[in-house]
């Protein structure tokens, strides 16, 4: 049991609960001002303050890889990240990957392979294989496989998927 | 995710002493990959997070010595592509890439890693009783669904494993864990950081509340000429290991020189018997050897039903392990 102190101790914490706050985030190279509060998660920032719902909520425990986005480049799970975290980093979700109307190399690659049946877990996907191909540590087959493990696929696209990384990975080395 | 306070902390010494004022309502939050996990599962509740990434603690620097300083702030997978880590400490490398997925690696820091929190099913479950999550309302795990459980070092209180997989090769390595607190900075052996759960199963390791961790020293001995680390789990990638063995011989020609051996998935910390590895001293890499020292690692394990497979697994990752780092050239 708490004592009467303890009780108003707590209320008066209840009452000063931390405010949201104001803060900058750059995504898909545009300057986005958003009041949040500590406790947003990079990917409710995005799906339910800036209406960007590619990005996908699988597990929301950074089992599946739904979730993946680029910050600064390397491919991060949105969900095991708080939004306030990500300030003044530069914040690559699906919609940011096309130049205008040009599909990315890896969108593209995805398509012609099929790589995918529901696609929920696409944008994930190729916000990770892009990751991958940038951090240039995938050199086989397997180095793909292993490298991508952090997505999951529950309609098994996985065979198209890699082939998809492997024109995509060709074609964006080459560029 | 419940509420709570965010501040950022700009020096090591204002990293301390907030956390010094906030105590157990206070944690600090790096990679934040298991710890914003727990939150959600409501199994960590701080009123006041902490953010370290400002802290001057990222770099990966040769020491006087000839060893290698890992800044705690270091990601894993910036630690585990680090071209001399790769060089000198190439278990290093191999333990952190057989963990995770490439997506939580580059958010992870090597002072999280060994700072994560066990996966027991019944920890994460706070429907259920656990001794870890809750002191005192007893154990799920011993007589419930135990599979990835411990074998030794158990307590009737608790038969959680250590999750990580760079802790046992950083135990194998004898590396050592550097911390700041209010009263100074101190330096803890690997092998003396993470506890055995006995009676207070809720206590992972001996970092006090008011300490940070700053970086690991790995000593100049790597190993890097015969080294495995083997993981054995129930799917080939990304997931956590029932049993896993860093193994790093030292060896003269055919002669074993000096041996160093830690077991992961088996204990509430990363499993090592100096004096059983001492009985591979001058000896020849034969798998009559090596299994030997396996049954002495696993002398006094004790199975729980589910994970009883894990005595004589583990015993044969042992075998399988020295083999392999004895014949690596």
């Amino acid at each position: 049991m708490m004592n009467k102190s303890e009780i108003k101790t707590q209320e008066k914490q209840a009452a000063s609960l931390p405010a949201k706050q104001w803060l900058t985030l750059n995504i898909n190279g545009t300057e986005k001002k958003l009041e949040l509060a500590p406790w947003t998660s990079l990917l409710d920032a995005l799906r339910e303050y800036l209406g960007l719902t590619g990005t996908k909520k699988g597990c929301d425990h950074g089992q599946c890889g739904a979730c993946t986005v680029l910050v600064n480049g390397k491919r991060i799970n949105s969900c095991l990240t708080l939004a306030v975290m990500q300030e003044n980093k530069e914040i690559t979700t699906i919609e940011g990957l096309a130049q205008g109307n040009a599909l990315h190399p890896m969108q593209t690659a995805f398509i012609e392979h099929d790589a995918f049946q529901c696609g929920y877990c696409t944008p994930g996907q190729i916000c990770s294989a892009v990751g991958l191909v940038n951090e240039g540590k995938a050199h086989t087959d397997d180095d793909i496989r292993e490298l991508m493990s952090g997505n999951i696929c529950r309609c098994g696209a996985y065979p198209n998927i890699l082939e998809a990384i492997k024109q995509a990975k060709g074609e964006m080395n080459n560029a | 995710m419940h509420s709570f306070s965010y501040s950022r902390a700009e020096e090591i010494a204002s990293a301390v002493s907030k956390k010094a004022v906030g105590q157990q309502a206070a944690k600090f939050i790096a990679g934040g990959t298991n710890l914003l996990d727990l939150m959600k599962a409501k199994v960590e509740l701080p009123q006041q997070l902490i953010d370290i990434n400002p802290l001057p603690l990222k770099s990966i620097e040769a020491t006087e010595n000839g060893g290698l300083r890992l800044g705690a702030l270091a990601t894993n997978a910036d630690t585990a592509y680090h071209e001399q880590v790769q060089q000198q400490y190439p278990l290093i490398s191999q333990a952190i890439l057989a963990g995770a997925s490439a997506q939580l690696r580059n958010m992870a820091t090597d002072g999280g890693n060994i700072l994560q929190r066990t996966r027991c099913y019944y920890f994460y479950d706070t429907a259920t009783p656990c001794n870890k999550r809750e002191p005192g309302t007893g154990c799920s795990a011993i007589n419930g669904f135990n599979r990835i459980h411990a074998i030794l070092g158990t307590s009737e209180h608790c038969i959680a494993t250590h999750p990580s997989d760079m802790a046992v090769a950083l135990a194998a390595l004898e590396a050592t864990v550097n911390v700041t607190g209010t009263n100074g900075e101190r330096s803890i052996p690997m092998l003396a950081f993470h506890r055995l759960p006995g009676s207070t199963p809720h206590l992972d390791n001996n970092l006090q509340p008011d300490e940070i961790i700053t970086s690991l020293d790995l000593p100049p001995q790597g190993f890097a000429q015969h080294y495995t680390y083997l993981k054995i789990r129930d799917r080939e990638s990304y997931a956590f290991a029932l049993v896993s063995v860093a193994a790093a011989l030292d060896m003269d020609g055919d002669t074993i020189r000096e041996a160093r051996l830690a077991l992961g998935g088996v204990a509430h910390k990363p499993w090592r018997l100096p004096e059983a590895e001492a009985m591979l001293n001058g000896k020849t890499p034969t798998k009559e050897n090596f299994g030997a020292v396996a049954t002495a690692y696993l002398d006094g394990a004790q199975g729980y039903g589910d994970n009883t497979f894990k005595i004589e697994l583990a015993k044969r990752a042992i075998v399988r392990a020295l083999l392999q780092a004895s014949s690596k050239k």
